[in-house]
């Protein structure tokens, strides 16, 4: 592709991929073996760019898992190119797309999906350790962005589902990523607590100049995404800013 | 191990429960070693202390009490002194004997005949060495069954006395039996049958023709490599290392085998059984390594830290095992052959452990199977 233009956040789903953020382009991915199978992704592009809070909506079934799955180099598409940051994500071997992952990809899953063992600062401790990063790593301040300072010494066990999922959200920011995957944050709690992760979510990705693709069944919170997609079927069908 | 201690600590329970099991096999592998070493010390420490290289039985001698079976002969002992490399050759007689004290106590012997003054006299913790026809030097351990320096034992039936004039340096016993070491021409005089009763004289000894013995006791000369087959041809006899020549001795080879088995069976089950616990382990977290893998934890990582686990709770609870396996064995009764030594200790230990990191990390190998897009949908 000689074409120089960069596809403007939010409305391009062609041409040259961005150099920072996410781009998918054309992305094909078929599911199961056999004579089941079924087409998770067809012909999928899509871009975040810095800084904005995408959200993906859509009925089970369509296609919302693998998105995010070949987003975040934990699978691969059948074909079409992943990049994220500049990196076609297809370049990687196993190894080095844990590794890309873990410096440049950050994931909050449904329910927190905290380590069972650790306290809310031990797990932020463990993602520093894990990415070699600086021994000087404050857990509390990080915490603190989150408003979870005060539940730094307690385990997923003694934590709400909310205040798990912002300990979750502050996880995926140690390592300083610019790209945030977040699968049904709002799977487990209330409307309240919905609404606060998400504004929370929002806040992030807009103060920190965050990629922000989130999966959600959640009507209510999507007033706090900049743009909301919606996949059939393995189709990206409407791509409508929200107002 | 950032992540293994504070799971062991979480998991404190399960890990104890688990912990309790490996720290119960450790002490049972410290007492069965500790019985092991006691049978064989009983079965052959007298044979264990002599500076022998090898013993030549006569050929033809069923193994299982080669010893006192055996009968060999001077042509065959002259034999053994011409072959290369060996520095000493001496008869030696073997026999049990039903004794009784002045005292009037009953106590077993194993008749040891030994050539004064020859490389298989036994060293001494008390008295004098072997020389009067009937002086007997006995295992240390008979003190404790009321034999001292100066009591004269008879021989039950044939009524020979002998006088105890020295204590070996250490246990000496042989089929579980203290050997008592005396003089090889007495030792022929008792066997032939033609022993009086009372102390044997020195005409008597003299009027003997009996020159037999059970065994040649053959001294390798320092570094050289005793050819026992070519010993063997030239002598008609059939020769057994000094350890191989165990397995002659009364019983020896059935103990020692039984409580192998029983050993090999424990270290199976240490390795089965961590390695049961690390599977369920290991698939509970199945989850939770998922979501590690997905937010970019290396295999090795996740396979150095769960190995370390698995490490830590091995070696912990097996020294603390061990260490109360060593607490039990001080106070075990001195009737039971037990004997704590070092090095099959050692031995255990390291079996235990290294059997159990094996079944761990059979288990453990899982982690590297987990996809990490299993950390994506909800908790299953």
């Amino acid at each position: 592709m000689t074409n120089p233009t960069f596809p403007v956040a939010g409305t391009g789903l062609a041409g040259t991929p961005q150099s920072t953020g996410l781009s998918i382009r054309h992305a094909v991915m078929e599911l199961g073996d056999g004579g089941t199978r079924v087409t998770a992704l067809d012909d999928v592009s899509l871009d975040a760019a810095p800084g904005e809070f995408l959200a993906i909506v859509g009925p089970s079934g369509s296609g919302k898992s693998s998105l995010l799955a070949v987003a975040g180099a934990l699978a691969t598409p059948d074909s079409g190119t992943v990049t994220v940051h500049g990196q076609d994500l297809s370049q990687l071997n196993q190894g080095r797309r844990a590794a890309f992952r873990l410096s440049n990809i950050g994931f909050v899953f449904q329910s927190g999906n905290l380590i069972p063992a650790l306290t809310a600062a031990d797990q932020l401790r463990l993602v520093n350790r894990l990415a070699g990063g600086p021994k000087t790593f404050d857990p509390i301040a990080l915490l603190e962005s989150v408003g979870m300072a005060h539940r730094a010494g307690n385990r997923p066990g003694q934590l709400s589902g909310g205040e798990r999922q912002r300990v979750g959200i502050a996880r995926a920011l140690v390592t300083g990523a610019k790209l945030l995957l977040v699968d049904e944050p709002t799977a487990a709690l209330d409307r309240t607590r919905s609404r606060e992760v998400v504004e929370l979510l929002a806040r992030q990705s807009h103060e920190h100049g965050v990629a922000t693709v989130m999966v959600t069944h959640d009507h209510d919170v999507l007033g706090y995404c900049d743009r909301v997609v919606e996949m059939v079927d393995g189709r990206l069908v409407a791509a409508a800013p929200v107002a | 191990m950032f992540l293994a201690l504070r799971e062991l600590v979480f998991a404190r329970g399960r890990f104890s429960l688990m912990g309790g099991v490996i720290a119960l096999i450790a002490v049972l592998m410290v007492m069965l070693s500790g019985l092991s070493s006691g049978l064989v010390n009983d079965g052959v420490s007298g044979l264990k202390a002599m500076p022998v290289t090898a013993f030549a039985f006569d050929q033809g001698t069923k193994t299982d009490n080669a010893f006192s079976r055996s009968v060999i002969d001077d042509q065959q002992l002259s034999a053994w002194r011409g072959v290369e490399g060996v520095a000493a050759a001496e008869k030696m007689g073997v026999g049990m004997a039903n004794a009784t004290t002045d005292s009037g106590k009953q106590v077993d012997l194993t008749l040891f005949g030994v050539e004064p003054g020859s490389f298989l006299e036994p060293s001494r913790s008390a008295g004098t060495g072997l020389g009067d026809t009937d002086g007997i030097v006995v295992s240390s351990t008979a003190k404790a069954e009321g034999v001292d320096l100066g009591t004269v034992v008879t021989l039950d039936r044939i009524g020979t006395k002998l006088k105890v004039v020295g204590f070996t340096e250490g246990q000496a016993t042989f089929g579980h039996v203290d050997v008592a070491y005396l003089p090889l021409k007495t030792w022929q005089l008792i066997a032939s049958g033609r022993a009086a009763a009372g102390i044997p004289s020195a005409a008597q000894l003299s009027a003997l023709s009996f020159d037999t013995a059970s065994v040649v006791a053959v001294q390798a000369k320092p570094g050289a490599k005793l050819d026992l087959a070519a010993g063997d041809t030239a002598a008609g006899t059939s020769s057994k290392s000094l350890s191989a020549a165990f397995d002659a001795s009364p019983g020896y080879e059935a103990e020692t085998m039984t409580l192998s088995m029983i050993q090999v069976f424990l270290y199976a089950i240490c390795a089965l059984v961590v390695g049961a616990f690390f599977t369920v382990w290991t698939i509970q977290r199945k989850h939770e390594i998922a979501v590690l893998r997905a937010i970019g934890a290396s295999t090795g990582y996740l396979l150095r830290d769960g190995l370390a686990q698995a490490a830590i709770l091995l070696v912990g609870f097996t020294a603390l095992g061990v260490a109360a396996g060593l607490g039990l064995g001080a106070a075990m009764p001195d009737a039971m052959p037990f004997a704590l030594e070092a090095a099959p200790i050692a031995v255990a230990t390291t079996l235990t452990i290294g059997l159990g990191l094996i079944g761990a990390a059979v288990a453990v190998v899982r982690i590297s199977r987990i996809d990490p897009l299993n950390a994506l949908g909800g908790q299953r």
